[in-house]
């Protein structure tokens, strides 16, 4: 173990640069640690986002030298080789300032990608009798605790190469109400993700299954709404 | 990323490759006379180059099939990967001692 | 990229798959078999079963890299996804007719 680190930070927005900083090294510590001592003592104005602190919120995610991941849950004795560490803010996003992105298309592609709950019954209707075990509930529930952290969004190439592209969290949101068999909504819902800008752009690179800190497999999800998109297409139920 | 590159390279090799055997449009001489033509160091290397990248192009393609349609689980699709890239090897070094 | 371009992308993938196993196996046979120009077009004039699968070929194999080139282009130059598809269905049309060319070459008698 190192007794300094040497820590470079994003400042600026997208046309800033790399600051170095040198910052004590400490057990369990994690990169959140690390920059959250940086701004309270040696760069007050140094902004970027936390929450919970302990890996259940999401916030605080962050490309930590070259790969998207929560800060909080990433201790620096596994990732800084050679007692260095390089922080940047989210890629594939606006930079607003230093290590903060601005989130808002990833919320408005989740919108497009019509990852809403459409319901079919109301308070009158008796409740939903859903099994735990079927197989379409079995695909939701291995996709649903998704919280939005951004991480898939910041690693998929096809998010880099195809602006149009929703990512792998709003297909994946999108994949899970296809499986909910109370959703109504999935004539509008498959014909949103059959556009352009939909799963079929995804290419399977699987590195949002890689990196996803709830382990979840965006991959295999947007892989289900293929399969539904083409049976769709091919009983006419939605066109190109 | 490979899957990528070997396309692009297959797609500028498939009309030179389409424009090669045209020329026996103009009698099997015309044609012959090409054949031996490539019976040269440099085209050979060039052919073992174009299998080795339609071999990764189709296993990848393969593995994507695969991971579409196929239940598989997240480890098996590394292995997947792995034996793809392993038998890419095995048929270029095949290929290399047949020519 | 949309589900109607996917399904041809990938249902020409499948179908090339083995087409593109017995090619490979036709011209290891030719080569090691130290055929000549004369011995290969012997064979393929006026051969239907060889127009039928070389012209099977091509016409997956326009489509197909048609489709991959029209993502390449989309995703890595600046090209529009409508111009994209255009040079794409030029390109496909280029090797369509070229491997058409080449296809009736070697099968007309």
């Amino acid at each position: 173990m190192h007794s300094e680190l040497s820590v470079s930070l994003w400042l600026g927005g997208e046309d800033g640069r790399y600051e170095s900083y040198s910052v004590p090294q400490r057990e369990s510590q994690t990169v959140l640690d690390v920059v959250t001592f940086v701004q309270r003592n040696i760069d007050p104005t140094l902004s970027y986002r936390f929450a919970c602190r302990v890996g259940v919120c999401g916030s605080c995610a962050m490309t930590v030298n070259g790969k998207p991941r929560w800060t909080c849950r990433t201790h620096v004795a596994k990732v800084a080789h050679g007692g260095r560490l390089e922080i940047g803010p989210l890629e594939n996003l606006p930079v607003i300032k230093d290590l903060t992105t601005d989130m808002r298309v990833f919320f408005e592609k989740w919108q497009e990608a019509k990852g809403v709950f459409a319901p079919t019954k109301t308070r009158r209707d008796a409740i939903a009798q859903i099994r735990p075990d079927t197989p379409a509930r079995i695909a939701a529930d291995a996709s649903i605790e998704c919280i939005n952290c951004g991480i898939c969004y910041a690693a998929c190439d096809t998010v880099r190469w195809n602006g149009d592209y929703f990512g792998p969290a709003a297909l994946t949101r999108a994949w899970t109400l296809v499986s909910d068999e109370r959703d109504g909504g999935n004539g509008a819902r498959l014909q949103a993700v059959a556009g352009s800008g939909g799963c079929h752009a995804c290419h399977s690179h699987q590195s949002c299954q890689e990196l996803c800190p709830q382990s979840l497999n965006p991959t295999a999800a947007i892989a289900g709404l293929k399969r539904r998109t083409v049976a769709a297409y091919l009983k006419g139920e939605i066109t190109a | 990323m490979v899957h990528r590159v070997s396309g692009l390279a297959l797609a500028i090799f498939l009309p030179l490759h389409f424009l090669a055997l045209g020329l026996a449009i103009e009698g099997e001489a015309r044609f012959e006379s090409f054949l031996r033509w490539t019976d040269r160091p440099l085209v050979k290397f060039a052919e073992v180059a174009l299998i080795f990248l339609f071999t990764v192009h189709l296993l990848g393609g393969l593995r994507i099939l695969v991971i579409e349609n196929l239940d598989w689980r997240d480890g098996q699709k590394q292995l997947a990967t792995l034996a793809a890239a392993v038998s890419a090897i095995i048929a270029f070094v095949f290929l290399v001692r047949v020519f | 990229m949309n589900v109607r371009l996917y399904i041809w992308q990938r249902a020409t993938a499948a179908i090339m798959a083995p087409l593109v196993l017995v090619h490979v196996a036709v011209i290891f046979y030719a080569t090691r078999q130290g055929l000549s120009a004369a011995d290969v077009l012997s064979r393929t004039r006026g051969s239907i079963a060889w127009a039928a699968f070389y012209g099977l070929f091509v016409a997956a194999v326009s489509i197909h890299a048609a489709i991959g080139v029209r993502n390449v282009l989309h995703e890595w130059t600046p090209l529009t996804e409508r111009r994209a598809g255009f040079c794409a269905i030029v390109f496909g049309l280029l090797l369509a007719a070229l491997g058409s060319r080449a296809v009736a070459a070697v099968v007309l008698p």
